[in-house]
């Protein structure tokens, strides 16, 4: 469970990025978070992922209160959560099968279990056959497959996606969307950060709509 | 850190090095040149203080008498010079002594010609003290003393040349720690620089560690590896050459100074290359370990 509780935060330019927000997320839910460019949507993303520390107010992931986490134990923290990216962010010298490797190297898990580990996941988001391609030689697409890939290898309890549909035509958007739904219904809790209103549209998800760093609605979809 | 982990680690330190190849060689170049001069240095004033150490158990200070003194008086002052602290070894040689080891190196198979001097000693006023010191560099001040010594004609020792090599050897550690520091500034300079842009190259690749859960270890480490293999493999190169130069330059230097072959005798590599590849390889890779630990530090806060 994800709770802020009248969160703002202010940045040293003096931007009030977000103020007074309160949002409750339960385990397993699909939340899509909708807003203009600085709505406050990436702020509150990153302070989930404890990049950045609210000016006021609290939050607490999976019961832990992110305040009172010690530092050393944020890259655990961490490894709780899967990120992925508009623009994909990933290594460009290595492969797609390294790509996704490399999430499991970061935390330390030897070569067998990767060895099993990363033909599985793959094999999810359905690029079992493209492992030994570079992300130059991928699609749009494809590339976002092998992020989302990399993103939910550890298992993580918690995927946060910024804009992941920002960069790819509608098509290709809704089969990422429809990878995004298959992870959350294997449990993990799913947030999706977007402006585009198509995409949330063609689901009946919960919306959480931010402007100018306050939450104008959040309610299931009609 | 699991061992898969620090091997992941050790492979992307490597691979830093080779995807900023050009500085890297660039610092192992300096720390090659700081650790070259640092062995040279080193040899040498190893080589010299072996020099000086050999000279004072091999020149000694003589002390001759005036020819009216008695043997009592002699033995006195034998005595008196035998209680000073500084004096390290004292040995008494009589006239007669003194004549009859002139004739065996003198008038060796023409001992007929000495004999004509068998009732007059023609060395008949130089009974002498020979006087080994602690340390050479008191030589000048003991001497001095001794001349103030009632009864004491002459005072023989070689002041120049030895006090003259321990003032060389102290210059030259002197020299060399001010040149090694100079080398090792700049080569802290050059690793910090390496690391920086290797940081840079890096920076999306750490970002992405950072928020898949990778600890400050495991994203600083690759950095300094780099950093100390740059050191390590900058201080190996020298220890090899100094290796196989240091045969060649004794050699030339002990048939230079063949005549001189008591006082000149030089170190084997053997005594001196363990505690010299020691001090190279930890100061060459201590530095590298220090400087970049300390710049990604400052780059990457995680």
């Amino acid at each position: 469970m994800i709770e802020l509780k009248d969160v703002s935060k202010t940045y040293e330019t003096g931007t009030r990025a977000l103020r007074h927000v309160n949002i409750r997320i339960e385990d397993g839910e699909f939340v899509f978070i909708m807003g203009r460019s600085g709505s406050g949507k990436s702020t509150l993303l990153r302070l989930i992922l404890k990049e950045a520390e609210p000016t006021s107010g609290s939050i607490t992931v999976n019961d832990m209160p992110l305040s009172e986490m010690p530092r050393r134990y944020i890259p655990k923290y961490r490894r709780t959560i899967g990120v992925v990216f508009q623009d994909f962010r990933l290594l460009k010298d290595l492969n797609v099968y390294d790509n996704v490797a490399f999430a499991q190297r970061v935390i330390g898990k030897g070569p067998k279990e990767i060895k099993d580990n990363v033909p599985k996941v793959l094999g999810m988001v359905g690029l079992s056959a493209k492992y030994k391609s570079m992300p130059s030689q991928l699609s749009g697409g494809e590339q976002q497959r092998a992020a989302i890939a990399r993103a939910v290898i550890n298992r993580p309890k918690l995927l946060l996606a910024d804009e992941p549909t920002g960069n790819l035509d509608q098509k290709t958007a809704e089969n990422i969307m429809q990878l995004l739904y298959k992870i959350n219904e294997a449990g993990t809790t799913v947030i999706v950060i977007t402006h585009s209103k198509d995409i949330v549209e063609k689901s009946d998800k919960r919306v959480i709509i931010l402007d100018k760093g306050v939450v104008k609605s959040s309610q299931e979809q009609l | 850190m699991k061992p898969s982990t620090f091997g992941y680690c050790i492979k992307q330190g490597l691979k830093n090095i080779c995807r900023n190849i050009r500085f890297s060689l660039a610092s192992m170049a300096t720390i090659s040149a700081c650790i070259f001069l640092f062995c040279l240095f080193f040899s040498i004033i190893a080589n010299l203080g072996y020099i000086v150490r050999n000279a004072e158990t091999n020149i000694g200070i003589t002390v001759l008498f005036r020819e009216d003194l008695g043997a009592d008086r002699i033995k006195e002052i034998g005595d008196q010079i035998g209680k000073r602290p500084e004096v390290k070894e004292l040995k008494f040689t009589s006239a007669e002594e003194a004549w009859n080891s002139f004739k065996e190196k003198y008038f060796e198979g023409r001992e007929d010609l000495a004999a004509g001097f068998e009732k007059d000693n023609p060395l008949a006023g130089s009974a002498s003290y020979s006087i080994l010191l602690n340390d050479i560099s008191a030589q000048g001040d003991f001497a001095e003393w001794l001349k103030s010594i009632d009864g004491v004609r002459q005072v023989n020792y070689s002041s120049s040349a030895v006090a003259g090599l321990s003032d060389f050897n102290s210059m030259a550690a002197l020299l060399s720690g001010a040149i090694i520091l100079v080398l090792l500034l700049v080569a802290v300079f050059l690793i910090s620089n390496t690391v920086s842009v290797t940081a840079a190259f890096r920076k999306s690749e750490n970002e992405i560690m950072r928020l898949i859960g990778a600890t400050n270890g495991m994203i600083r480490a690759p950095f300094v590896i780099e950093g100390t293999v740059i050191g390590l493999v900058g201080s190996a190169v020298p220890l090899v050459l100094i290796f196989f130069l240091y045969a060649k330059v004794i050699s030339y230097l002990t048939d230079k100074f063949r005549i001189m072959s008591d006082l000149f005798r030089f170190l084997p590599i053997g005594s001196i290359f363990p505690y010299m590849a020691g001090t190279a390889l930890l100061l060459g890779t201590g530095v590298g370990f220090i400087v970049s630990f300390f710049t990604i530090r400052k780059h990457l806060r995680v």
